[in-house]
């Protein structure tokens, strides 16, 4: 497997603008000879199918949702980062670049993340010119907040429902084109495998969920942008139907999958309540704009939160972190809230929980402007557990909520496969080890507005278009083995049902390879996944046919996919040896702080499929720190 | 806590003319649900007890799981999201419910959504509403800055109330028309108070009012049971105000075809 990132030559600023005059164009005339799939609806694959639609290619986009709108990016909370510098507070592109590597914590790559920082302040522009309303202030200009990992003050929300408006936003622009027959919407269809004909992604095999038909769709070029893999879990923060389904297949068909490893454990979540439990809610990460996470001093002490004093409080974040205190990132703050749910201090009935306390912001802001600013997560944390958070603390948990691995791609966002382009989360590039919060918004929006639109011009300009139709036999034997899954997994008539398996799965993978991996833990959990995955194959129970609505059995594909996914997770978890961003190795630490091995892996490790997850072969893209030096990542 | 539920089951899609083709009410009991328990939730449980004594689980529409995606419906005792306001059946929990409660589960009913299977229906009259004209026509490229255009505080904020609708059709399906004005009125609304949104104003109100009657959706007849059944409580204002704008958008002369009017009239 080769991997050339592609990365533009001259200085970091100039990288992009040299790339865009270096590139090959298509001219307007020809743009509607080509036509490009785009599989996902989400901020990433909205912006790119409107935005290609626009340029004049011919787009047909996939969800398997009911309507493009309800991609899961619709979910995101708390804000969009951008170096607008509106507040005259220092920020400026650069600093959004530096901030954004070190809190990856040495682990993207520069040049993406440069050029990333550099859209940020295109997107708001454009997202304001399409109608999103975003929070004002009473002059009629744009406000913004904090998050965590920045001493500036660079994110712009809408309420706690940036991510929803921002996609309508994009949803609408996609509408739009739909209107104008420019892109051609499969709603309810779910992508099962890319096809690859004489080494270029050249279509895709899909199901109809309603009808069950099994068909495929080809192109010019395909772009994935379906999201990460946070349900491996089982509990995240992920939508239900969240899958690494799309990109795993692409894995299969010879895409590299680059730090598997990496997922973020988001510190302020609803704590679980009891085993039926599906999901988990997150409170946003805005909240510690204005909430202080405090656990009690004395372990065991169940006193009701308003009757233990200040002096028996123990502000944790803002006693271990001083100069960033409540807005440490989110890894930071995760492992900061276990050490002291591991200590014996943690709160609730299951003493997994610590609080997040509004009663001095009320007394300091006063109870109007607190609900002006997070009204509707107050609502749904009133829903949920049925506590009232203006008048006593927010019980939190960390929980699985971003997974900043993802496909390997170069510069450009083509994957190993030519022709196969991944944008979003589903790719791996801008976040390293750990992404800073109000920063996938930015990256979906970044590279399906502002990346992909120019450079799948570089590779569609290389191509005839129309070169490869549909008859070639590569379309017919994939839609033959995706139509062999199915029957497999309808016949095998076990006593399992795939919730169960997926329950399995994510307990496993919680414990072995959440906040904390060791290598013994990590061998442990590869045997049970493959025990696991022997055991699906033999005793799942799918019932109905394949040819009508039928949830199970789009649920068991997806559980089948982490369960070999899962397994490729561990392998990579075990083989990183140093803890990094949201990958904490036990054996690598100094007092509970990662401890970074930049000798030996200051790289993307790119996993090659060969068949079995076991023996997946490992590649690395070598990182080059050129403008912000490798230092020690500290906080404090 | 016991319940007893009642839960339309139906194998085929139904069509516009008879969307009770082939569908029956379904008795099923079901123990040990937790207070804790979402909605959802309990009808997992409900499915994997359905699938472990192999009978086909009940499909229903479900993804985020914490009231935003809109992808949750169901009729639960006749109401929209059932009983607590402001709240999508995915945020409603089963503490909400009596234990030993009898509850009856059905799929919205409207013309305009056919059912797909059991509680799951087809909402995409409301994607093709959209698709009439519920944008501002701006390609993705180099707007102005930001903050160019200023938009009083208030006037964002009104904009916002609107934005906030997550398109789940509970307003349809509380309407003994099924309207979706409110839908509609909401996307009126949400660009009416921006001024990047005024630029299109009376073709927007004139197509998506177009669209709407097209999709088959009933006239509103000012009961308001939409905004009481609206988990995002969005504003029967919203109807008043496209209804302005329609008014408004007939008595401007209509742009030869192929032309927009421009300015704000």
């Amino acid at each position: 497997m080769k991997l050339d990132s592609k990365i533009p030559s001259g200085a970091i600023h100039e990288k992009w603008s040299n790339r865009k005059f270096e590139q090959k164009l298509v001219n307007p005339a020809n743009k509607r000879k080509y036509k490009v799939i785009v599989v996902g609806s989400g901020l990433a694959g909205a912006a790119a199918a409107a935005s290609m639609a626009e340029l004049g290619y011919q787009v047909e986009c996939f969800c398997f949702q009911d309507s493009p709108r309800r991609a899961h990016s619709i979910a995101a909370q708390g804000g969009i980062n951008a170096a607008k510098n509106y507040r005259n507070d220092g920020d400026s592109v650069y600093r959004l670049f530096y901030d954004t590597v070190k809190g990856g914590d040495f682990r993207a790559r520069e040049a993406n993340v440069y050029r990333l920082a550099e859209l940020s302040v295109n997107i708001i522009d454009q997202a304001v010119a399409q109608g999103v309303p975003f929070a004002r202030e009473y002059g009629g200009l744009l406000d913004n907040r904090s998050f965590g990992g920045a001493q500036v003050s660079r994110t712009f929300y809408a309420r706690g429902q940036t991510g929803q408006q921002l996609l309508l936003g994009a949803y609408a622009a996609l509408s739009r084109q739909i209107g104008l027959k420019a892109v051609k919407m499969f709603a309810r269809t779910e992508m099962l495998d890319v096809v690859v004909v004489d080494g270029h992604a050249k279509g895709i095999v899909v199901r109809d969920l309603q009808t069950g038909e099994i068909r495929t769709h080809a192109a010019d070029a395909v772009v994935l942008c379906t999201g990460g893999y946070g349900n491996v879990f089982y509990l995240s923060t992920n939508a239900k139907n969240c899958n690494v389904t799309a990109t795993w297949r692409a894995h299969r068909r010879g895409a590299g999958f680059a730090n598997p490893c990496y997922t973020q454990i988001h510190p302020t979540c609803i704590p679980v309540s009891g085993d039926h439990q599906s999901k988990l809610t997150l409170m946003s990460e805005s909240l510690r704009n204005d909430g202080r996470v405090w656990v009690p001093l004395k372990k065991g002490d169940k006193r009701k939160a308003a009757d233990i004093p200040d002096t028996e409080r123990d502000y944790f974040l803002e006693r271990k972190y001083p100069s960033f205190g409540n807005l440490a990132p989110r890894d930071i703050a995760s492992r900061a809230a276990m050490t002291v749910c591991d200590e014996g201090r943690g709160i609730g009935d299951t003493g997994l929980g610590v609080y997040l306390d509004f009663r001095d912001s009320i007394q300091r802001l006063g109870k109007e402007a607190i609900a002006a600013r997070y009204g509707n997560l107050f609502h749904m944390y009133a829903k949920i557990t049925a506590e009232d958070p203006y008048s006593r603390p927010m019980r939190i948990f960390p929980a699985v909520h971003y997974t900043m691995g993802g496909l390997w791609v170069d510069y450009d966002l083509q994957s190993t496969i030519p022709g196969l382009f991944v944008c979003g989360e589903a790719n791996f590039s801008d976040h390293g080890a750990n992404r800073l919060g109000a920063s996938a918004l930015m990256q979906g929006l970044a590279d399906g507005y502002f990346v992909i639109p120019y450079t799948i011009g570089g590779y569609l300009a290389g191509q005839k278009p129309g070169s490869v139709d549909g008859k070639r036999p590569e379309f017919a034997q994939a839609a033959a083995s995706v139509a062999e899954m199915t029957k497999r997994l309808l016949g095998i008539q076990g006593k399992r049902t795939v919730d169960d398996f997926h329950r399995t799965l994510g307990k496993i993978m919680w414990s072995k390879c959440g906040m904390a991996r060791s290598e013994k833990g990590l061998k442990e959990a590869i045997a049970s996944i493959q025990g696991l995955r022997a055991d699906f194959w033999k005793d799942v129970r799918v019932l109905g046919d394949g040819m009508n609505v039928n949830q199970s059995l789009e649920k068991a594909g997806r559980v089948a996919d982490f369960l070999e996914f899962g397994e490729l997770m561990c392998r990579d978890a075990l083989e990183r040896r140093e803890s990094c961003g949201g990958h904490f190795r036990e054996e690598w630490q100094d007092d509970g702080e990662a401890r970074r091995d930049d000798q030996n892996f200051c790289h993307a490790a790119v996993w090659e499929h060969k068949g079995e997850p076991k023996d997946a072969v490992r590649h690395q893209e070598q990182l080059h720190f050129e403008n912000v030096h490798l230092a020690v990542r500290s906080y404090k | 806590m016991k319940l007893t539920l009642h839960i339309w089951r139906q194998q085929k899609r139904s069509t516009a003319a008879d969307f009770k083709q082939d569908g029956r009410m379904v008795r099923y009991e079901l123990d040990g649900v937790s207070p804790d328990m979402s909605f959802l939730e309990m009808l997992d449980v409900l499915n994997e007890q359905l699938i472990k004594k192999g009978e086909e689980p009940v499909v229903f529409d479900h993804d985020c799981r914490e009231g935003i995606c809109g992808s949750c419906s169901l009729m639960i005792d006749g109401e929209p999201h059932g009983p607590q306001s402001g709240t999508t059946t995915c945020q409603l929990h089963m503490r909400s419910f009596r234990d030993g409660a009898e509850i009856w589960i059905e799929p919205w009913r409207a013309k305009a959504f056919p059912v797909v299977k059991d509680l799951m229906v087809d909402r995409s009259a409301f994607d093709r509403v959209v698709q009439a004209g519920a944008f501002i026509s701006v390609n993705t490229g180099a707007p102005q800055d930001a903050n160019a255009i200023p938009v009083p505080k208030a006037d964002a904020d009104r904009a916002f109330d609107a934005a906030t609708c997550i398109g789940c059709g509970a307003c349809v399906a509380a309407c003994k028309n099924a309207s979706a004005m409110l839908f509609v009125g909401a996307k009126v609304s949400h660009f009416m108070h921006l001024p990047q949104g005024r630029v299109e104003r009376e073709t927007r109100a004139r197509n998506l009012v177009a669209a709407m009657d097209k999709e088959g959706f009933g006239n509103c007849t000012n009961q308001n049971e939409c905004e009481a059944a609206c988990p995002k409580e969005i504003p029967v204002r919203v109807i008043a105000e496209m209804n302005r704008e329609f008014l408004r958008a007939k008595a401007v002369e209509e742009p030869p075809s192929g032309k927009r009017v421009g300015g704000d009239g």
